[in-house]
This record gives C-alpha cells, structure tokens and sequence, in this order.
C-alpha cells in the first residue's frame, strides 16, 4: 500500500541498495565459489601457494589439460560411491515424507477439531519434544537397538525421523487444519458422513498448500540429517551427508577434499532448485506457526 | 439434528480423537518419549572394568606375578549384563561431567578466585557448557537484529524483484549446518580464497583459524548467525506485511521519523514473534554441534552436543553411560531455557479458561 506518503531520501535508497547487496554476496557466493571450485584440482582450490590459482586454473592446466575438469564428480560417484549414498537418501527421503504426512495430518486434524484441554497439552507437548537436541535421542536409542538388532538398517532410521519430525509436522498444520473453517466437517458429518469420511472427502481437498508446506519441511529434514544418520546407520547404508563427512578423513587417514567439494555441490544443487520451486510454501511454513503469536 | 447437538458443543468425540491421534501419538512415545527414559536409565550404570587376573611367569632368575586382562572373561561379562555396572549418580560427578572433586579440590588449593575460575573452565564439562552458552548468547540476539534490518530493507525493495533476492537470501538456512560450514571452512581455512588473503593482508603467514581458540569461536558464531538469520528475516518480513498502515501514514504526517515509526508502531505490532524466533534460535543454538564437525574445532570449542557425540563414536568402547549423563544434563538446560515460555502459557491458558 503505497500512497506516496512514505518518501525516501536518495541517500536512503542508495544505502538500502548497497546493504542489500553486501548480504546477498555474503549469503551466496560461498555456494558460488564452492561451485566454482568443484571443477578444479586439490592444488588449485585449496593452494599453499597461490589463492589465485583457484580462479587461473595453474594447476588443473597441468593436471588434466583443461581449465576445468569434472573428476572429482566421477570419482566420488563412482569410487567414492556417492550413487550409493544418494540412493539412500532418496530412499530415506520418500518414506519418510510420506510417512509423516500420514500421521501428521490425522493426528493434527483431530487436534485442531478437539476442544477438549488435553489437545492443548498435547501441543505443549510436541512443543517440548521439539526442543529436544536430536543427539540426546539418539544416545537413547543407540543401546536398545544394539540390543534388538536393529540398529544400521534404512527402516529404523525411517521410523526415527518420522518420529522426531512428528511434532513440528503437528504444530504445522494444526496451524493450517485451524484456518479451515469448522463449518465445512460439521455439514458433512450433519449429511451422515463419518469423522474419517469428511477428513477425507471434504477437509483434505482444501489442504493441499499446507499439506505441502509440511512435506517440504520433512523432506528437509531427512534430506539434510547428519546426527540420527551418521550414528543410527552402518558405513554401507550411509546417506549423503554422513557420506560427505566420511570424505573429510580423520587423524587416522586421509580424506578426498575434493570429493567432499563435489559431494557438497551434488547434494544441496537438488535442494536449491526444489526450494526455488516452491518458495512461496517455505515461506508460508515457516510464518504459518509464528504471524499469529 | 436440534439446537444443541453434541455436535456443536464439542466437536470430536474422545474416542475419534484416540483413533486419529493414535498413530502419531504411538510414534512420539515410542521414540521421543522413551528414549528419554532409555537416556535416564543408561546414566546410572557405566561400562565394566576389564577382568584382570594374575599370570605367574618364571625364569632362570626367579618368578614374576603379573596382572593381564582376562579377554574371555571381560567378554562374557559385556554379554552376560550389556548395560553396564550400575554406578548411581557416580557418572554425573566424574572428572568428565560435574566433577564435583576436582572443584572441591580447585577451591581449596587456588590461591585467587580468577585461578579457580581457570581450572574449572579448563573441566570438559564446563569447557562445553561455557561455548554452548557463549553461542547462545552471541548467536541469537544478532540473529534478530540482522534478519529484522534485512527484512526491513527488502520490504523497501520493489515488488518485482523480492523474489529472487529472498530466495538468495534464505539460502544458508535451507542447506544443513554440516554442509554451511564446510563451504565457509573452505573459504576461512589458511588455503582458502579468504584465509590467504588475510594473510597477506595481515602480513602474518601463520595466521589461521586453528592456531588461535578466540578466533575458532569467532568463526564459529560468524557462522551461527549467517546460518540463522534467514530464519528470522523470512519469519519478521511475513510479519511486516500484516503491520496496518493507517498508524504508519498518521504518523508520517505527524511527522515522524523513520526510526520513531519503526520503535513505536512496527516494533510493538510484530512482538510476539519476535519472542516466537528468539526462542526457536535459542533452542537451535543450544544445541550446536554439526559446525565443530565441519570446521574441524574439536581443538578449541566444544558444545555439550559435541561430548555427547564423540561419547558415542568412542573408538574402543561406546561410553553409553558417560553420553547419557550429559543428555540428561543438557535436557535440563533446555527445560530451563523452556521455562519462562511454558509458565507463560499456562498462566494464559488458566486465565483464559
């Protein structure tokens, strides 16, 4: 809403724009760089010599004949067996997704529809059960799973993460389920519909944004766990970051940088463009729970 | 259906409560709600001693009693009780937890109070209690301010281009704290475009992160608040859209100043959620711990996540025990940190009623 009232100075706008720019470089271009980076040599991207050689290419000329070379990528997808890795995490990913927005949307729909006190105390709750640090669970689960023999497969980790994402998965849309007028279910259940009938039929047709909001928030999620993957999960079922990590070495041996450079580049260049992609969502999501106070 | 159907007065039946929630509220239990038990129980045992028995070896010189690890007994005894010798409250005041000896000890044979301080923030525990609050309290209050200034200056852009610019604004949030500060590492280590150039700049060529502790944990909440701040902006610029502008345009014609608009009308229609990211950062920031891994500062920072973890990596024996006293600890930080908000809300919710 612009009248014309609010006037800026020049001066204003001069610096306005000059901010603006100096955090969109400091938010962007260590991704721009990075993946700059990825089609050089170790020599050059990481110089003891010479920072300069990372945009001249001094040594990848020597090394491979070309300014840029696509190596490190083949290595790590094939020697490094990244594909295995982005395997499991499209594995990991789907289930949980879908798993989540299973439970999510009929336990926050009661919620939402539930005047009773013991939803609200429900939400506190999640609300607690979000503020836990995911190391703490997992420091409880490591010993029962040795102990039952599940520990290092792709289910149980797709249970836990179900399981941690299920309280930020309710508070989400019970916030949606809330904007959805009650009116709608209470003639549907007046025309013989059962409670499931109208979830289905009638509330779950215009839930559609939210239900997405929700998926991408879990999708995140997985996507991008290190601490429930990299201890809940056996060097051969690793998912990507885990895997990254592993390509960093350690005091006892030496890691591939640049396949750590490349696998960096591979993993979040999906992710970029999902959330290019629906933008909007994210950022309804994440004001759904806060706008209203 | 009359007037005054069940129907109206409470929507859901408990029973077509329990069926819907059912799923999700079994999911919880299962494995948020247990494990902290799980986590509550394995704090009171601790790993067994290694079985040692006395071997008696004799020369032409006499004979020697030695004392070696009974392997086959130590095994069955792994085997026979997994959790552990139950140890009590033994665990939470070892050198490596509370330390309550080590403490008393300092007390008594420091001379001033700043050596005693010394020693005790030299104990692991401490050492990480200190870095996490030291994050918290660094990272979330400039987390607000800059995602509010960065906000507040993209609601000054033209509609047109908001789009792109948000989307590269939010773009160190979206990606995983492992991998964010790895793509900083890169650029900040000594090989790094940004590390060299401060090198030369500085004239010092031993000047890099891992030689100095003051600068690990600068760069650590650097990057604490470039990770967290998008959070705040996306959440404070959806908030500035909802502020009514008949206020703001009677007080551009009373003649106010910007900054007088912003304290007076902006500042108190967005409150609650800027308490709402205040408490969501501070709940993500204490529990930082993937940035340590990433930049490689086990060195010279380490957060109560952080004990928790390398606990449970142990190369020889996972420290089950040892790992659980800290998560209960660090679980009462975060109900202390809760506290304020949930007396809060219960004291809203028995007004209300």
């Amino acid at each position: 809403m612009d009248y014309g009232l609010d006037r800026k100075s020049t001066s204003l706008k001069t610096f306005n724009t000059i901010f603006i720019i100096v955090w969109l470089l400091i938010a962007c271009f260590p991704f721009i760089w990075t993946f700059w980076g990825s089609f050089k040599v170790r020599a050059d991207f990481f110089s003891r010599s010479d920072w300069w050689y990372a945009i001249s290419a001094f040594n990848t000329l020597i090394e491979t004949g070309g300014k840029f070379t696509t190596d490190a990528y083949t290595q790590a997808w094939t020697e490094g067996e990244f594909w295995k890795a982005s395997k499991n995490t499209i594995i990991v990913t789907v289930f949980v997704v879908s798993i989540s927005l299973f439970l999510g949307t009929l336990g926050a729909y009661a919620l939402s529809r539930s005047t009773e006190r013991y939803a609200f105390w429900i939400l506190i709750a999640a609300l607690i059960f979000r503020a836990m640090p995911h190391i703490t669970l997992v420091s409880g689960y490591l010993f029962p799973f040795f102990q039952l023999q599940i520990w290092g497969i792709l289910p149980t980790t797709i249970v836990v993460l179900v399981a941690i994402n299920q309280p930020f998965t309710l508070w989400l849309l019970y916030s949606f389920f809330k904007t959805v007028p009650k009116e709608l279910d209470e003639s549907a259940l007046i025309d013989g519909c059962s409670y499931f009938q109208a979830f289905r039929h009638i509330i779950m047709p215009v839930m559609w944004p939210g239900v997405i909001t929700a998926g991408l928030f879990s999708l995140m999620l997985a996507y991008n766990d290190f601490t429930v993957t990299a201890l809940l999960l056996n060097q051969e079922n690793h998912t990507m970051v885990p895997k990254i990590q592993s390509y960093l070495g350690t005091n006892q041996h030496e890691g591939n940088l640049m396949w750590a450079v490349s696998a960096v580049v591979s993993a979040t260049a999906p992710l970029f463009m999902l959330v290019m992609f629906f933008q909007r969502q994210v950022i309804s999501g994440l004001t759904a729970g806060a706008v209203k106070g | 259906m009359g007037i005054n159907s069940p129907l109206t007065q409470n929507l859901m039946p408990n029973k077509t409560f329990f069926w819907f929630f059912l799923p999700t509220g079994l999911a919880m239990i299962l494995f948020i709600g247990l494990p902290i038990i799980s986590t509550g129980i394995q704090s009171f045992y601790a790993q067994h001693d290694q079985v040692v028995k006395e071997v008696k070896k004799c020369d032409p010189f006499g004979c020697t009693v030695s004392i070696v690890v009974d392997n086959e007994e130590t095994t069955k005894l792994r085997e026979a009780k997994p959790l552990g010798k139950f140890n009590g409250f033994g665990t939470y005041v070892d050198r490596n937890h509370l330390a309550v000896d080590e403490i008393k000890k300092f007390w008594n044979e420091t001379e001033s109070f700043g050596a005693f301080v010394d020693q005790v923030t030299n104990l692991p525990f401490y050492k990480a209690l200190i870095f996490t609050l030291t994050y918290c309290l660094f990272v979330t209050p400039n987390v607000l301010l800059l995602g509010f200034i960065i906000a507040l200056s993209l609601n000054a852009v033209a509609r047109k281009i908001r789009g792109p610019l948000i989307f590269g604004t939010i773009l160190p949030m979206i990606v995983t704290p492992l991998v964010g500060s790895l793509v900083l590492f890169w650029m900040i280590d000594s090989q790094g475009i940004i590390g060299a150039n401060i090198q030369n700049l500085m004239n010092d060529p031993y000047l890099s992160l891992k030689s100095s502790k003051t600068l690990t944990w600068i760069t650590i909440i650097i990057y604490g608040i470039w990770h967290h701040s998008p959070f705040a902006f996306v959440v404070f610029y959806a908030a500035l859209q909802t502020v009514p502008q008949e206020p703001v345009e009677a007080a551009i014609i009373d003649g106010a100043s910007r900054f007088q608009r912003i304290k007076h009308i902006v500042l108190p229609h967005i409150y609650p959620v800027v308490t709402f990211v205040a408490l969501i950062s501070l709940m993500d920031n204490f529990r930082v711990f993937e940035p340590i891994i990433g930049f490689s500062a086990e060195g010279s920072a380490q957060s109560l996540s952080w004990l928790i973890y390398d606990n449970l990596v142990n190369e020889e024996v996972i420290l089950f025990g040892s790992a659980a006293a800290t998560s209960m600890m660090t679980i009462v930080g975060i109900a202390i940190l809760l506290a304020p908000v949930l007396i809060r809300t219960w004291k809203e919710f028995k007004t209300a009623r």
